[in-house]
């Protein structure tokens, strides 16, 4: 097919009744790239997964591809897959006959794969859904959406309910299926330190907004500790965009998010560090207002 | 003082690091192919961008090269180059560090000098 276009998340804003629960979202999902999509429980992850795939209308804005709204969209909906808690199967179809009803559904499903992955997930085809275990319709549900024939595949908390074994395994099924056939996933997860590495762009939902937008790499580039006496580590990191801090004693450590003062001498008894992607995030969606951007 | 992030480097870093390591202990030997991004990828659950981005550090400083439609290979010579280049870093990564820290410790110029002969000796 065509070169792919990304698809573009426009001003999107949502409400339930009266509350809002999504603030002018502006999104761009590249082709052929793995997000991942950080917020605290309720903070709208899934409401925006659901607004992207179609599942809900919005409130205002607009999602398209190449300049065409995905809603009621069939041509452009095909190439979207959104795996998620919901369960949307007749209860007592068998797993094959719900594998073959998604390969009907989109543009076809990779049957060899499904039954490869079932075996190394112990997953029986034969099975009807209705008495299939909460892991194993994770398990049935990321197995589709691995091998459903979709350009951008959606995951909300792929691995609930997973454990640690099938965790691993799904992120090997999943590097595998990007490696061999390069499409975009954007996962949203509460184990960030699993999936960290797998992520190339964070995003970060909080309060409604999207606070941060950026590549793994330039997020994590940015998170410093600096640790030291407090008076000293306070006179380092005046002015510098302070995210958390922990005291022990006088001991003190600021989480900071940004740049620091190239220029400003660091005290001998300060040394400074950078910190993981699941602290970061920790001190990031604690503060009230957030200033992701100097 | 000077920065030390080295304890959470980028991942492309360490990732580099590791290749580099495995060339000079010859468990990727000169001449033969390394693992593809793909492998790395999947076994250590790390982006296959990021993977790429650490392998094509070693690829700029001479110590892998591509070979169209194969992979990545260990360079013929890459061992010397990599000792060549350690040595050349050994100051930086390993005197600087020392003499900083034996200075905030008061230990006497003379004093390190009969350690690092003893230490010499000893090992």
């Amino acid at each position: 097919m065509a070169k792919l276009k990304p698809i573009k998340i426009n001003h999107v804003s949502k409400y339930f009744g009266k509350q809002q629960v999504l603030d002018d979202i502006e999104l761009t999902i590249e082709p052929e790239t793995i997000y991942g999509l950080l917020g605290r429980n309720g903070a709208g992850k899934s409401t925006l997964f659901n607004i992207i795939t179609d599942r809900i209308p919005l409130s205002d804005g607009e999602v398209t591809i190449a300049g065409q709204p995905v809603t009621d969209n069939d041509a452009v909906l095909n190439r979207i897959y959104l795996m998620s808690e919901a369960n949307l199967y007749p209860s007592r179809m068998r797993v094959k006959d719900i594998f073959q009803l998604t390969a009907q559904l989109y543009q076809g499903m990779d049957m060899a794969l499904a039954q490869t992955l079932a075996e190394q997930f112990e997953l029986n085809m034969s099975t009807r859904f209705n008495k299939l275990s909460t892991g194993s319709r994770s398990i049935m549900k990321l197995i589709i959406a691995l091998a459903v024939d979709v350009d951008y595949v959606f995951l909300d908390e792929p691995t609930l309910g997973l454990d640690a074994n099938h965790r691993r395994l799904f992120y090997d099924a999943l590097l595998d299926s990007y490696a061999k056939r390069p499409r975009s996933f954007i996962i949203s997860t509460h184990l960030i330190e699993e999936a960290s590495n797998l992520i190339e762009r964070v995003w970060v939902l909080q309060n409604q907004h999207i606070i941060i937008d950026e590549s793994t790499e330039s997020v994590l580039n940015k998170g410093f500790a600096v640790t030291g006496p407090t008076a000293d580590v306070e006179a380092y990191t005046a002015g510098l965009n302070i995210i958390g801090h922990e005291a022990l004693g006088n001991l003190m450590v600021h989480y900071i998010y940004g740049e620091l003062k190239g220029d400003r001498p660091i005290p001998d008894t300060v040394s400074i560090s950078h910190i993981d992607l699941q602290r970061l995030f920790i001190y990031l969606t604690n503060q009230e207002v957030s200033t992701d951007e100097n | 003082m000077q920065f030390d992030f080295n304890s959470t480097e980028p991942l492309y870093l360490q990732v580099a690091e590791q290749i580099e390591e495995a060339i000079f202990t010859n468990s990727f030997e000169e001449g033969t192919q390394v693992p593809s991004t793909t492998e790395v990828s999947k076994q250590f659950h790390i982006n296959p961008a990021t993977v790429l981005k650490g392998m094509n550090i070693l690829v700029s400083d001479g110590f892998l090269e591509k070979r169209r439609g194969l992979g990545m290979f260990v360079v013929t010579g890459a061992h010397a180059k990599i000792r060549e280049k350690r040595q050349t870093e050994f100051y930086e990564d390993y005197v600087v560090n020392l003499v900083k820290e034996a200075k905030k410790l008061s230990l006497p110029e003379t004093t390190i000098l009969e350690m690092i002969k003893r230490g010499y000796n000893n090992g």
